[in-house]
């Protein structure tokens, strides 16, 4: 078992398209770095006039921070989709797994393992570049949220639901069809969530429940949400209502059902994929 | 001779594609046999369904008595996939490593360097599987199969990607391999190759068993041809216990007799005949 995790981590760590990840990650957390220094500066010089009423920094670091969190879900998701999109047919049509299948350790521990190992790669990068921008942001504006390390969890959690999708994809799709279908979902979930917002400032119930609907289906936009939320969860007055109107405040406070709901999510779609990899021919 | 391998009534139905419809094949301990048959004959699904790759629509295979795919099945099984491929930024011992850690193997460094040079690859040891050529990869791909010492090997056509001087190699490896009293379910093209090697052949066309037995029981006698004076004269219907008189009535009726051919059929013939071809 052990094996097949780090032959997992191996693999993951070798693919080109880690290097990628990690080239794409450099070049945003440099431009994270110049865009936050600049955004403390700007808002700084405009609302200085009425300190008590708006707290510049608070607004200006949760505004940054939310958006550096949005830039690591995204890149987290797609690390996870590629990592993951070929474990089963993809891998099978390669000749790559029917050497692995036939060993004692069997169709679950391997599907697992496999698993495991992606899901390590991306919770250390996700974890990874949520700190160095949590850093990055401290630096810029001496500014760092409510919460620091639950919404970096809460964010890896959703990266590893994404793999875990992908890996239930990987067992019907091939591995490019997997890859469209993983980043579609997850798409899917972020515009369910945009949709619930602009329900928000519109007044609309109807899209509002529409993205609570959609939290059920895709947690991950739920856990992405509640760790915005988390950010400014000690905020109130007039900060806390103008950063509820931010371009990607999306925050929204999952409960605690949800949360639980988002471990059993990840079980659940880990169950139907190992059922239906047990059931598939190769 | 107790089963290593059983086949027992094996279909296997691709939608409307019947890939195997009944099939029963039988490998002994230690017996090396061949499975024969044209492209899409269910050579390939009989094997993959033995290594639990493929679950059957109808019938078994046991492996020592334990269901294929089966955990205990699996612990006695090696396999060389027709179309297989290693990570290629393994190097050759690092690729042994991991399938002896999959297979519980305690054979260690001492087993892979037997095995490195029962395929003569000693010296690509520390080579990457991404920088070999194709052959070198089929070879390898033997002594990940050989790893844990199976006690029955499934090999899917192993020299389709060998020169003539592979191919000896892989023969003489399954020469060692049955001296060790491996079980082993051959499928190959190569006629040549199955009948140099193999204890028994097995015949498969449009997923049914059309023919099987020892190389030398399939080949068929099939007449005498004796050289005289003025060409061959040919006698279709006679056997070799024939020859004698056959010699004494053309001596006795003048003419001069310069050779005598038993003819037999070929297993290339006999396959020939057996696939309708």
């Amino acid at each position: 078992m052990i094996a097949i995790v780090l032959y997992g981590f191996r693999e993951s760590l070798r693919r080109r398209m880690f290097l990628v990840v990690l080239v794409l990650t450099a070049l945003f957390l440099a431009l994270y770095a110049y865009g936050t220094q600049q955004a403390f500066e700007d808002t700084r010089g405009f609302v200085g006039l009425n300190p008590e009423a708006l707290d510049t920094d608070e607004l200006a670091g949760t505004i940054v921070f939310g958006l550096a969190m949005f830039g690591t879900l995204f890149l987290g998701a797609v690390l996870a989709v590629f990592l993951t999109l070929n474990v089963v047919r993809g891998d099978a049509e390669a000749g790559l797994l029917q050497p692995l299948v036939v060993r004692p350790i069997g169709r679950a521990q391997l599907l697992f393992a496999r698993f495991a190992g992606a899901a390590l790669v991306c919770t250390i990068y996700v974890f990874g570049v949520y700190l160095a921008t949590l850093g990055i942001t401290e630096w810029a504006g001496d500014w760092t949220p409510d919460r620091m390390i639950t919404p970096g969890l809460e964010l890896a959690g959703a990266v590893v639901i994404v793999a875990a999708l992908s890996l239930l994809g990987s067992v019907f799709l091939s591995a490019t069809a997997n890859g469209v279908a993983g980043l579609m979902v997850f798409g899917a979930g972020l515009l369910a969530g945009l949709l619930g917002e602009i329900g928000k400032a519109i007044d609309s119930e109807r899209l509002q429940d529409i993205a609570h609907k959609a939290w059920w289906l895709f947690p991950f936009d739920a856990l992405y949400e509640d760790g915005l939320h988390r950010l400014t969860i000690d905020t109130v007055g007039f900060t806390r209502f103008v950063l509820e109107l931010g371009p990607f405040g999306g925050s929204h406070q999952a409960g605690t059902t949800l949360l639980v709901w988002s471990a059993a999510y990840l079980g659940l779609v880990l169950l139907l994929s190992l059922f239906a990899f047990s059931r598939r021919d190769l | 001779m107790s089963a290593a391998l059983k086949a027992s009534a094996l279909a296997k139905r691709y939608g409307a594609t019947e890939a195997l419809a009944g099939v029963d094949v039988e490998v002994g301990e230690g017996e090396l046999v061949g499975l024969l048959g044209p492209n899409g004959a269910g050579k390939s699904t009989l094997v993959k369904i033995a290594c639990g790759l493929v679950r059957p629509s109808a019938g078994t295979v046991a492996i020592y008595g334990a269901p294929a795919g089966s955990a205990p099945a699996r612990r006695v099984l090696g396999y060389l996939a027709e179309l297989f491929r290693f990570p290629s930024w393994m190097s050759a011992d690092e690729l042994l490593t991991l399938h002896q850690r999959l297979a519980g193997s305690r054979g260690g460094t001492a087993e892979r360097a037997e095995l490195l040079e029962l395929v003569g690859l000693v010296e690509a040891r520390k080579r990457r599987v991404g920088t070999m050529s194709k052959g070198m990869q089929q070879r390898l791909g033997i002594a990940q199969a050989l790893v844990g010492t199976p006690r029955v090997l499934l090999l899917d056509e192993p020299t389709s990607a060998l020169d003539p001087a592979g191919r000896r190699v892989v023969r003489r490896l399954l020469e060692e391999v049955k001296a060790r009293g491996i079980s082993v379910l051959l499928n190959s093209h190569l006629l040549s190759e199955v009948e140099l090697v193999c204890d028994r052949v097995v015949i498969v066309n449009h997923g049914r068993v059309v023919a099987a037995g020892a190389p030398s029981e399939l080949r068929r006698q099939g007449g005498v041809e004796v050289d005289v004076a003025d060409g061959v004269r040919r006698f279709p219907d006679a056997r070799r216990d024939d020859v004698p008189r056959i010699v004494r009535e053309l001596v006795e009726a003048g003419e001069q007799v310069y050779g005598v051919r038993v003819v037999t059929s070929s297993l290339e013939d006999v396959y020939l005949e057996a696939v309708d071809e």
